[in-house]
């Protein structure tokens, strides 16, 4: 926990005050708050049954469910192996351990667009993967699968990231006394460790997810975009805008509803962020 | 681990209840291992050697198209713009949010984690509802003669929005821990406002403040999904780095063309990479003697 300085002293003698939060808030209204609040705005000028139609016509749902569905598969793959990894890195030494840490975080800083193309290119008929595995059946370019690897890749540090100060901080006693009292390593995991580290793990679940629903630049190279089989939410805003021309109506309700999937998710993270910082020790 | 035993128990609890078996310990690093071998190196390795594919020649000719040229002049503009302004706004918010108390903070932290969480398309949308031709403002900036969307001007908004939150959300905790004691002490022994925060708070959030500075440049050079939806993608005009990449990979007709671009993108995430480590190491240094 932050120590706290604010409340000591009554009257805070820095300077500055009025003015840094005035330009804050004057920065974020114009380039956030504004903007959220147009399309908001413009979403609800339409009729009801305009946007209900905009929003929820076939095209669009199967949008919904394969953005909803790539996003918790990738998240879950992400929960399971940024475990992994989190665990590797933190409780074992091994030579290659820093490369390995600073790789996790490659996806990071790497432009999504790259990583589309580079994994896009992998998994082709003739890719140093895709040869192996197209002719077993496993087609990862241009199918849904694509999509969840893709945001797979650009979703795990969030997970390992969340998970591994957590570790670094875990208490070892705890774990000592678990063996004392006669306990199995595997055991002391799953009834000592485990349970401390859950809400972190769906912390980054959940970060890991919220990328994934907003993602466009990587999976736009390789899910090849086909409308009701490999078409993203955020694919279909941008098709509907290059379709309408100058009538910006039909990227709306997509848009409106993708802006209501991030809102719920972001209290959802905020929420659990709160719940998980309570596990973790000063 | 200094914790008394009660004199019955063990000395030390046996060594495999406290840590994995080796054979286990090495099956998990080597299931991470081939983890990222095979879904992170391999990828970076990819880049280079589909770029490369087509010889040393088509690479190099591929760099030095004026289009290229212009793709990589106008990725810096827009970083050299939009960079600096959300670093202002990021020690702003910093100063704001952790020296003082107010009410609706966390309501303030909530909407500046606002732009991580809506999709960057969504993010471009608003901006051509706002200033398209057929937005909110696009009969007023046409009858001032003013473009914004499909232009320069568009794709900065665009970034500036995706970045927004990065310098603020890497200061403001490390600006809290710090407390305010410092600045009390160089108020009171006779510093003024502006001198206060140039010799005591900034430097000391100064490794922090680059951390910030340098992912937010990262993702303000790679940038795609918003950058997309506000660009015209006309050659050479209004296309940065990563849409000239996509725009190539449509082309087909250079298959190693759209690599060789994405080398250019993929050594800034390395460099980004390397700054960070070493920033890490940097500030685990000075923080040791404390």
């Amino acid at each position: 926990m932050r120590r706290d300085h604010t409340r000591s002293s009554q009257a805070n003698p820095l300077p500055g005050f009025g003015i840094t939060l005035g330009f804050t808030v004057l920065y974020l209204s114009v380039l956030v708050l504004i903007p959220i609040a147009v399309l908001s705005l413009k979403a609800l000028s339409l009729s009801w049954p305009q946007l209900w139609h905009l929003a929820t016509n076939a095209r669009a749902l199967a949008a919904y469910r394969l953005s909803l569905g790539a996003s918790f598969a990738a998240a879950l793959l992400n929960a399971a192996f940024g475990s992994l990894l989190a665990w590797v890195l933190v409780r074992y030494r091994f030579p290659g351990r820093r490369l390995l840490d600073g790789l996790v975080d490659f996806p990071f800083a790497l432009p999504t667009a790259v990583a589309g193309l580079t994994l896009a290119s992998l998994f082709s008929d003739n890719g140093w993967l895709g040869r192996f595995l197209v002719p077993i059946g496993i087609q990862g370019q241009s199918s849904r699968l694509g999509v969840v690897l893709a945001l797979t890749f650009v979703g795990l540090p969030f997970s390992v990231r969340t998970l591994q100060p957590l570790l670094e901080n875990l208490d070892k006693g705890v774990e000592e006394a678990s063996a004392i009292l006669g306990a199995g390593r595997l055991r002391t995991f799953v009834s000592v460790i485990a349970p401390t580290l859950l809400p972190a793990v769906l912390t980054g679940f959940g970060l890991a997810f919220a990328r994934g629903l907003g993602e466009y630049g990587s999976i736009v190279f390789i899910s090849g975009n086909l409308p009701f089989h490999t078409e993203i939410a955020p694919t279909l805003v941008v098709m509907r805008l290059e379709s309408g021309g100058f009538d910006y109506t039909g990227a709306i309700g997509v848009a409106l509803v993708l802006l209501i999937f991030s809102f719920t998710l972001l209290f959802t993270l905020n929420w659990l962020q709160g719940w998980s910082s309570k596990f973790q020790r000063p | 681990m200094n914790l008394p035993h009660p004199p019955t128990a063990p000395e030390r609890p046996a060594q495999s209840s406290t840590q994995e078996h080796p054979v286990v310990k090495w099956l998990l690093i080597g299931l991470a291992g081939l983890f990222a071998a095979l879904f992170l190196l391999l990828p970076l390795i990819n880049i280079f050697a589909q770029a490369f594919s087509s010889g040393l020649a088509g690479y190099w000719n591929t760099l030095k198209d004026q289009n290229t040229v212009a793709a990589i002049r106008l990725t810096l503009l827009v970083a050299v713009i939009s960079v600096p302004l959300n670093v202002v706004f990021g020690v702003a918010a910093a100063w704001a949010i952790a020296k003082f108390e107010f009410r609706g903070k966390a309501v303030l932290l909530t909407f500046i984690d606002l732009p991580f969480s809506v999709s960057p398309v969504v993010a471009g949308l608003m901006f051509v509802l706002l200033f398209g031709a057929n937005g909110l403002l696009g009969h007023w900036l046409e009858a001032h003669g003013m473009t914004i969307i499909f232009a320069v001007p568009g794709i900065v908004l665009a970034t500036m929005f995706v970045t927004f939150p990065f310098v603020a959300r890497e200061l403001i905790p490390i600006m809290q821990d710090q407390g305010r004691e410092q600045e009390e002490a160089a108020l009171t022994l006779g510093a003024s406002g502006w001198q206060t925060f140039w010799h005591v708070s900034l430097p000391s959030v100064k490794w922090g403040l680059f951390y910030g500075v340098i992912l937010c440049n990262a993702r303000a050079m790679g940038e795609y999904g918003a950058v997309s939806v506000v660009s015209s993608k006309i050659a050479g005009k209004t296309g940065t780095l990563p849409l000239c990449v996509q725009k190539l990979y449509d082309d087909f007709s250079h298959p190693a063309a759209p690599f060789a671009l994405a080398t250019l993108l993929a050594l800034l995430a390395l460099l980004t990479l390397g700054i960070k480590t070493y920033l890490e190491w940097k500030s685990r240094r000075e923080q040791e003697p404390l």
